[in-house]
């Protein structure tokens, strides 16, 4: 007996049999719409973040940990989580609880803490989006997911791109990769939009700037 | 609701075929009495379009990005066997499974078996226009196993065992009160109730939803997704959506298994900065959507560790291998088609009978099912050809050219008197029927549409067979006005 893998690509084989040939794409399109200028490309990322909703912050190494202590604070977090290798600098002056993450902390446990702290992989100015890959200052992907408010820290100029033809040959697709552009939002009743059903609804952005 | 059948029909889910659906017209004259139905609709398509243009304007680039997509995707369909089998052996070298099901049937049974083997009695899903074409959720019912859909829209839709309108917001025919009092009254049956005192406030009724799903993410052990898009050299999936439970369903259980469409398929991640540009603003008008989601096989420590990605054929390669209907399969199922067609407009998405509505509805499923039934037949003169689709088509699909060219397939099918060519010769009747909406629209496609339809309505076999003058190169409706009482 055929296997349906065996019949659908033999029924692939007998459409295409007088197909006409489609040869490779012709990419006329932009590599970005944006000017070179890294203080612009960044501008644009906060715009574009905050457009969307995102609560923007910038800083610098001196004073990152200040401001997520104050962020922490206004939120009233009582617990931050804290991906396996943030930078603890970040952290030192947060009074919450840091939470670890262990893998056998439940989903049901993330859900009791309140807020995360992450870095990113990248940030795309011109669709105001950051993608988290999973990396050692991010962890897995349910720490961002569950926990109501999320802090993501994005280093400029090194980790901000301007436009997604530059992102995507930076980005590792072997690795679980989450794009974010603001926080959860659906119009799904009369087209009003809601901010925040199932992931954070409350996104923070901390474009840190290098010296 | 406006169709009277809906409700037991929807149950028969299987194969996708809403049994003992109205054809078209009777469909759509219960829908342009809906009045509720019809001021949700003018007000979602009229609100969704404007803001649309407004996000194509920023881009310069928008027609190198729109011929992009449309080669890309007809390079892969040209080679699609050879794709498919370079994505299996990516999907499987990263730990995942491949399963090929031919149709409906064979793909329900291999996901009902994956969910069986896990011991589990419930799923969640994420919203997938391939589970419910093939009619998954009944499928999975008849075998004592509850599937949970988590789109806040779906949940409205399946908790009032209704129906979906709209690809991108299938509730759109439910307003806040109807939600406040189907959550009211049904949530508790399926788990967490709706507070006691839940307003109509759209925010509340998000909450609501938030927290009944909640307990839901949190303890599942199967998800069930769709996929928008394939990549074939790194056996990557991609899932976009704007709520979070499309992550939720994705990361948090143990199983995940994907129900995706041979037509999804892309060459290269590259490719994906074309449709990752196109997609979002063509389908809820923004820059980019709230999460994007790409995953490839398993990864250790991190989301899933049991990967199954069910490849569905059901009646795709017979679009394919008909040279003016498989430019179909291009379609990523923006929507933004639905949103300019006037008659999708007046008659609700409900009237097109099947899962895929408007203008992409139109042509697509009298060819994944053929055109034997009297609504499926019907479908392809649901139209006025006044273009607008195309327009709006990120991937260039020419709707009304693949129209037209399905009509003459149901005339030669039909024959002079015959119930098929009475069914579509009621929905043509019915579409010049309402002649307010449409005119305006089709005005202003033909002024804007160099390449309107190169062969006008019922060209070839239908003119012939109805003794039809020539076409003139008016607007259909004028056209037909002119000439009907002659
Ligand atoms: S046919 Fe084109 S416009 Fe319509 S849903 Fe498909 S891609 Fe979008």
């Amino acid at each position: 007996m055929s296997t349906g893998r065996d019949r659908v690509l033999a029924r692939i084989r007998r459409a295409l049999a007088d197909a006409p040939e489609a040869p490779e794409p012709t990419r006329s399109y932009a590599t970005t719409h944006t000017s070179d200028d890294p203080a612009a490309v960044l501008d644009l990322l906060h715009e574009n973040l905050a457009d969307y909703r995102a609560v923007v912050h910038r800083t610098t190494e001196d004073d990152i940990a200040l401001l997520l202590m104050r962020l922490l604070a206004e939120r009233g977090s009582q617990s931050v989580l804290v991906p396996p290798q943030l930078p603890p600098h970040w952290l030192s002056a947060a009074d919450p609880t840091r939470i670890h993450d262990r893998a056998v902390l439940t989903p049901a446990d993330l859900d009791q803490v309140a807020s995360v702290v992450t870095g990113c992989a990248l940030a795309i100015a011109e669709t105001g989006t950051i993608v988290l890959d999973g990396g050692p200052d991010q962890g897995r992907r349910r720490l961002t997911l569950v926990p109501d408010h999320h802090i993501c820290v994005v280093r400029a100029p090194s980790q901000v791109v301007a436009s997604l033809p530059q992102a995507m040959p930076r980005l590792d697709p072997t690795r679980p990769l989450t794009w974010i552009s603001g926080p959860s939002a659906t119009s799904d009743i009369e087209l009003d939009r809601v901010e925040g059903v199932h992931g954070p609804r409350t996104l923070e952005v901390v474009l840190l700037t290098e010296s | 609701m406006s169709a009277p059948t809906a409700r037991t029909s929807y149950k028969n889910g299987a194969n996708s075929t809403y049994l003992g659906m109205p054809s078209f017209p009777r469909a759509a004259h219960a829908a342009v009495r809906d009045t509720t139905l019809r001021a949700n609709l003018k007000h979602a398509t009229h609100t969704i379009r404007d803001k649309r243009a407004k996000a194509v304007a920023e881009l310069g680039d928008w027609a190198d990005l729109r011929e992009a997509g449309k080669q890309i995707k007809d390079h892969t369909l040209r080679h699609l066997d050879r794709y498919l089998l370079q994505l299996e052996e990516a999907v499987t070298a990263a730990g995942g499974t491949v399963h090929w099901a031919a149709d409906a049937d064979e793909a329900n049974r291999i996901v009902t078996d994956l969910v069986k083997a896990t011991g589990e009695r419930e799923v969640v899903k994420v919203k997938s226009m391939a589970t419910q074409e093939i009619g998954l959720n009944e499928a999975l019912e008849a075998e004592g196993i509850a599937a949970y859909e988590t789109d806040l829209a779906e949940l409205i839709v399946q908790l009032g065992e209704d129906r979906p309108s709209h690809i991108l917001v299938p509730a759109i025919h439910r307003n806040r009160g109807e939600i406040r009092e189907i959550f009211t009254l049904t949530m508790s049956a399926w788990g967490r109730p709706a507070p006691d005192d839940l307003t109509d406030r759209p925010a509340d009724l998000a909450e609501a939803a938030r927290l009944h799903l909640r307990e839901k993410f949190l303890r599942a052990k199967v998800g069930i997704s769709g996929a928008n898009f394939m990549v074939a050299e790194t056996g990557t999936l991609v899932v976009v959506e704007s709520e979070g439970n499309g992550r939720m369903c994705l990361t948090l259980p143990e199983t995940l298994i994907s129900v995706v469409g041979i037509e999804k398929v892309v060459p290269t991640w590259r490719d994906l900065e074309v449709f990752l540009q196109t997609l979002p603003r063509s389908s809820t008008a923004e820059r980019m959507n709230p999460y994007t989601s790409t995953w490839t096989g398993t990864t250790d420590g991190d989301g899933p560790r049991a990967f199954h990605l069910v490849l569905l054929d059901n009646g795709r390669t017979d679009v394919l291998a008909d040279e003016v209907g498989r430019q179909t399969l291009r379609c990523i199922r923006c929507s933004a088609c639905l949103n300019v067609c006037p008659v999708y407009e007046r008659a609700g998405g409900h009237a097109y009978g099947s899962v895929y509505p408007g203008p992409i509805g139109a042509i697509l499923t009298p060819q994944l099912r053929g055109t034997a039934s009297e609504l499926d037949a019907s479908l392809p003169f649901a139209s006025s050809l006044c273009g607008a689709c195309y327009e709006v088509c990120p991937v260039a699909i020419d709707i009304p050219e693949v129209l037209v060219h399905l009509r003459e397939k149901v005339a030669d099918q039909g024959g002079k008197g015959h119930r098929l060519e009475k069914a579509a010769m009621k929905a043509s009747g019915w579409v010049l029927n309402h002649p307010a909406a449409l005119a305006t629209a089709e005005r202003a496609a033909s002024l804007t549409r160099k390449a309107h339809p190169r062969r006008l309505p019922g060209a070839a076999a239908w003119t012939n067979t109805r003794d039809l003058p020539e076409l003139p190169a008016a607007p259909f409706r004028d056209w037909w006005k002119r000439n009907r009482t002659s």
